[in-house]
């Protein structure tokens, strides 16, 4: 048995050391010129920008479910007016984040893995290098920036549908004005709220775009292995963020003592 | 097993020896366990056609690959004109790697671009040439391959032999002064094999360029060939003109042209 896993072990620790040698080339290059801004710009629009829908979507619903689970808790406590800011802090502190960074990980680690893989199986990424031009930081660090930049932003957005999506739970429910709930929504919650969680999402971009990345430029096996690494992408992007999400939240709490309390 | 014969050049040797375009230098690789090329070594001078012919998975493709740095030798080195390609890395290698055209097996098009933008996109990234004067190389590239109506289209519009012929088009975008071929007929009808024949050698004849072509069709060896060689696993088992390897006493190179004339 150990003949059996001495080597898949060694196989393991490898590949943890190629992905981790990966993207520290991504932080790099990233940060190095030349800078691919077309690109670029066009990744944002291609992953930020045509994901805002689902974002927005699924955040509204996000909203109005918490809201209603939220509503179920108060109630029998008699504190039904803290239905906003409770289903705010959830939002902004956790709810948000993490369901965006999941959603995403889903619609552009599936997709990022799934064209670099094709592109590899199918030589693209050999005619890039062969037309003089970098595949690493036209395909890889691209994505990575784009990623970085546009976690937030949608990560905002869907807070923001979040919140809209409670109003409507709420005013369903009880007829709650617009200006009442979102006072009411604020009170309890700040910049330190909003910051620390928000930043921690570009982590969460860095790993989906990294991670799907490494998977599709290492793809073999055809058409099968373009599936195969579209899958691994979405599976280890989710597992990866919802672990480092542990850290990142103890590490907040560290930074930010007064988000703990 | 190996067998050298007297390359064609020889026979016609100019006065002055012509600069040397590509050279190989005991270039040994592995993959996996599994030795590829082992310690291949020719040189192709400028200007000239270069044919390396071999049955399927000899080193052919990797061969070409190492040319333009794609893959790396374990042991040897591999120059492209006076530059070690297979030592540079980053802003060199792109500089040398701009002076090469290649034309892949399945032609590697972008496929999230149109067909022209595929042809465009060297021009794009390598001049600073103003979008009017792209678009007309562009056009001007697809019209030699017989594509000038396809500009706008997708890659997976075009049927195999267009796509080929659209990514020989891109890889002379710039004007390269090498041009590697892989199996430029392969799943093209005869006539647009001819075509692209003739296109490869009027690039050879009027503009100086040095082809390195890979190919199991002996017709177009005998074409594009001035001189020829044949790996057999991972070595070079023969090397002269079309005419010394109709001549040989090689069984493989016999066999492998006997093959082809009956074909």
């Amino acid at each position: 048995m150990l003949d059996r896993a001495a080597p898949a072990a060694t196989a393991a620790l490898a590949t943890v050391g190629e992905v981790w040698l990966f993207a520290l080339k991504a932080v790099r290059e990233s940060v190095l010129p030349p800078f691919e801004f077309r690109e670029t710009v066009r990744q944002l629009y291609e992953l930020g920008v045509r994901s805002a829908p689902l974002v927005a979507i699924s955040g509204l619903a996000v909203g109005v479910v918490l809201s209603m689970h939220t509503r179920a808790s108060l109630e029998r406590f008699g504190a039904e007016a803290m239905i906003p800011a409770g289903l705010a802090i959830a939002l902004v502190r956790e709810t948000g984040p993490l369901t965006a960074a999941l959603l995403l990980s889903g619609r552009i680690g599936a997709g990022i893995g799934a064209e670099l893989g094709a592109m590899k199986v199918t030589e693209q990424i050999d005619a890039l290098e062969a037309t003089a031009v970098d595949s690493f930081r036209y395909l890889v660090v691209t994505r990575v920036v784009a990623c970085v930049i546009a976690l937030p932003i949608l990560t905002t957005i869907m807070n923001f549908a979040g919140m809209i999506g409670g109003y409507l739970a709420e005013t369903a429910a009880t007829g709650m004005s617009l200006s009442l709930y979102f006072t009411s929504a604020f009170t309890l919650i700040d910049m330190t709220d909003y910051v620390p969680a928000t930043i921690k999402t570009m982590v969460f971009g860095f790993i989906i775009a990294t991670m799907s990345s490494y998977l599709g430029f290492t793809t073999t096996s055809g058409t099968e292995g373009v599936g195969r690494a579209s899958t691994r992408a979405v599976v280890l992007s989710s597992m990866l963020i919802i672990v480092s999400n542990v850290i990142l939240v103890r590490l907040i709490f560290f930074i930010f003592p007064e988000v703990a309390g | 097993m190996t067998e050298t014969l007297e390359a064609c050049e020889t026979s016609a040797r100019p006065a002055a020896p012509p600069a040397i375009a590509v050279r190989l230098d005991g270039v040994t690789k592995e993959f996996a366990g599994r030795r590829v090329l082992d310690d291949v070594s020719f040189e192709v001078p400028a200007g000239r056609g270069f044919v390396i012919l071999g049955r399927s998975g000899t080193g052919k493709s990797v061969t070409l690959r190492h040319i333009i740095g794609l893959a790396r030798p374990d042991r040897g080195r591999v120059f492209v004109g006076d530059d070690e390609i297979s030592a540079l890395d980053g802003p060199e290698l792109s500089r040398v790697r701009r002076r090469i055209g290649f034309l892949f097996q399945n032609a590697a098009l972008f496929d999230s671009i149109s067909v022209g933008e595929n042809v465009a996109f060297p021009l794009r990234r390598h001049t600073r040439l103003g979008e009017p004067e792209i678009r007309q190389r562009a056009g001007d590239k697809l019209a030699a391959v017989g594509l000038d109506k396809e500009y706008d289209k997708m890659p997976a519009d075009l049927s195999g032999g267009m796509r080929k012929r659209a990514g020989l088009a891109r890889a002379l975008a710039l004007d390269p002064d090498l041009i590697l071929v892989d199996e430029p007929s392969a799943g093209l009808d005869p006539i647009t094999a001819d075509e692209i024949d003739d296109l490869l050698l009027g690039l050879k004849r009027s503009g100086g360029a040095t082809l390195v072509v890979v190919t199991h069709n002996i017709p177009s060896a005998r074409r594009l060939g001035d001189s020829l060689v044949m790996l057999h696993e991972g070595r070079i088992v023969a090397r002269g003109s079309a005419a010394d390897f109709d001549r040989s006493t090689n069984e493989l190179v016999r066999a492998f042209m006997a093959s082809q004339h009956a074909g």
